[in-house]
């Protein structure tokens, strides 16, 4: 890729020079000229980018994993302690509930909105008539303000008046808590996550659309069943949204915050005390920075196995049509 | 089993190819009635909050729940207003949001031009910090952050809501910019560059505008997440009249925490502008995925 970029520019120069018939050392000397201005220009280019990620991206991190050392209460100055916090939360009962909570919540819901994106993108894929009021429809409550989305679900799984149990009523099932109930509140979050899939549908949608036609009438022309054309068509042309989608879910999950803060506060009996809802709470109402960084650096570190872990599992399952070419 | 089905008649593609058969129709038939099923559940939240703040205060509360309410009553949004500054809100949040996209397209922009059309030896290694920039957990910085704005005496101001996006707009925004610039033909720049053109007339002159479809997407990205923000502007907003929509409607909802007809009513308000916004520019979303190639091709 770069060598022919530079073959190009090698072209221009040589038809730059050519037209106006320059000598040989002025010709190299141009082009190095054009070459040194266009990496000027690129970093000038890059400059807000760079100072944004030195600023509020490595600075931080790299202050974080110092408070992470540190006990720093805010209205006192920053005092050195070592292994200190990261001994505590050995110890912290808090912290490993929340870090349970959130392994739960992401195990279950990261596969489960992965599938029902994936049924909904094929379902939304098909030439119908209307299908486009149903994508948006499907799409609606990706679009809604969390704190709205939180109070409405809230709504929802009203006990005693939400659409949830009424539901349920009318099935001859008996009404559940929902948010109230230590052992549902997690299921009900993740349920009512499966509602926010509509980006993951998206992305779905558009690698359907990117299969060419061709390789179905090609397959059919074989002789291939249905399921066949799914298994060895859709599925692998499709591995690289999966991919896409299972990382990025994951990473979010791990950080699921705004839901459980707003529905829940944590409750009850901390069944939806989070990770970063803790993290939030040691940081901002407990005003214990030094332990929140800690906290946030060993998220880092864990969200960074994961994603690793899915790299390198990704090598067997990922197809990428470019490599194959 | 309803997924390997489907695909059939994806596969089957263009309408009227194969001839119409009973089961063909009853398969179409079925088809449809997934989809309406499915449109119905997930639009269910927001008719729901649409429908629960028509009723009158009071009477949301009723067994069987009424799915229609059988009196409009438009009193639930007079009363939202009326005791909490939710035009102030939503001027604030315009404003927050409007400054950050600006700062956002401008500057995302033109590090996707510098990593995607410009010939410099670190280019692979910067266009590799970007994404891995985007596999960051947001939350990592969060605290330190916090620190740095407070010493900049930038509490309660919309400052640390805006300003950060005026430095690269976010690496997500950066990526997508440079997907879709590397995409335009680079002969154009070199027969500018013949004619004498530099770096900045060209990006200005000929690759914005010839990428008005990414600015389209990454505004309305933006747009959203500005606008939907709540953990940042509550860690930084504190006084009441800086209070965007998001806040705004979680302190509303400290007040009236059981009155879920006005709670509705107030959700709608926030909710309500991003459905138009999304009415008038559908096709870019789905048009964002695949200029990115997260799709993969």
């Amino acid at each position: 890729m770069a060598g022919l970029r530079w073959r190009r520019l090698r072209r221009v120069a040589t038809v730059t020079s050519e037209a106006t018939a320059r000598t040989v050392t002025a010709r190299s000397a141009r082009r190095r000229g054009l070459l040194w201005r266009e990496h000027v220009d690129a970093y000038v280019f890059l400059a807000p980018w760079i100072m944004g990620f030195v600023a509020w991206t490595v600075g931080p991190m790299l202050a974080s994993g110092l408070l992470a050392f540190m006990d720093y209460e805010i209205l006192l100055p920053p005092v050195w302690s070592g292994l200190n916090n990261l001994s505590t939360m050995a110890k912290d009962p808090l912290f490993l509930t929340s870090l349970g909570n959130t392994a739960y919540y992401t195990f279950i819901a990261v596969p489960l909105q992965v599938a029902v994106a994936l049924f909904a993108a094929i379902l939304l894929n098909q030439k119908l008539r209307g299908v486009s009021v149903h994508r948006t429809a499907f799409y609606l409550p990706a679009l809604t303000p969390a704190v709205a989305n939180a109070l409405v679900w809230l709504w929802i799984f009203n006990p005693q008046f939400g659409l949830a149990n009424a539901g349920l009523r009318l099935l001859g099932l008996p009404a559940l808590k929902w948010f109230m109930s230590p052992e549902l509140a997690k299921p009900s979050m993740i349920i009512m996550s499966l509602w926010g899939t509509g980006g993951e549908m998206l992305i779905f949608l558009a690698g359907l659309q990117g299969i060419p036609e061709l390789y179905y009438e090609a397959a059919r022309v074989d002789g291939a069943r249905t399921r066949e054309m799914v298994r060895h068509i859709t599925i692998p042309l499709l591995s690289p949204s999966i991919f896409f989608n299972t990382v990025v879910g994951i990473i979010g999950s791990f950080q699921v915050f705004t839901t459980a803060f707003i529905a829940t506060g944590g409750g009850p009996q901390n069944a939806t005390l989070f990770y970063v809802l803790y993290l939030f709470r040691n940081g901002f109402q407990y005003f214990k920075m030094g332990y929140a960084s800690a906290l946030a650096w060993v998220l880092f570190a864990i969200t960074l196995a994961f994603t690793l872990l899915q790299f390198r599992l990704g090598r067997f399952w990922v197809y990428y049509e470019a490599e194959a070419k | 089993m309803t997924a390997s089905t489907a695909t059939t008649a994806a596969a089957s593609g263009v309408r009227g190819r194969r001839p119409w058969s009973p089961g063909r129709l009853a398969w179409r038939g079925l088809l449809h009635l997934t989809l309406i099923a499915m449109s119905l559940a997930f639009s269910m939240p927001v008719l729901w909050m649409l429908s629960t703040s028509l009723k009158p205060t009071g009477r949301e509360f009723s067994y069987p729940p009424q799915l229609l309410p059988t009196t409009i009553v438009w009193q639930n949004y007079l009363t939202v207003v009326q005791s909490v500054p939710f035009g102030l809100w939503f001027r604030n949040t315009l404003y927050i949001t409007a400054a950050s996209l600006a700062g956002t397209v401008l500057t995302a922009s033109m590090a996707g031009y510098a990593l995607a059309r410009l010939r410099f030896r670190e280019r692979g290694f910067w266009l590799l910090l970007v994404v891995s920039t985007m596999m960051l957990p947001g939350v990592v910085t969060l605290i330190p952050r916090f620190l740095i704005f407070k010493q900049l005496h930038w509490m309660d101001t919309f400052y640390p809501l805006i300003v950060p996006s005026w430095f690269g707009g976010g690496a997500f925004n950066v990526f997508l910019f440079r997907q879709f610039f590397a995409s335009i033909p680079l002969d154009f720049d070199e027969a500018a560059r013949m004619d004498g053109a530099d770096s900045f007339l060209i990006f200005r002159k000929l690759i914005l505008p010839l990428s008005m479809p990414v600015v389209a997407t990454v505004s309305i990205f933006t747009f959203l997440d500005h606008w939907n923000a709540f953990m940042e502007p509550m860690i930084y907003l504190s006084s009441r009249e800086h209070f965007t929509l998001a806040i705004g409607l979680n302190a509303f909802r400290g007040r009236y925490a059981t009155y879920y007809a006005l709670l509705m009513a107030a959700s709608a308000i926030t909710v309500v502008p991003i459905i138009i916004l999304f009415f008038f520019s559908q096709r870019y979303f789905i048009q964002g995925i695949s200029i990115t190639g997260l799709a993969g091709r």
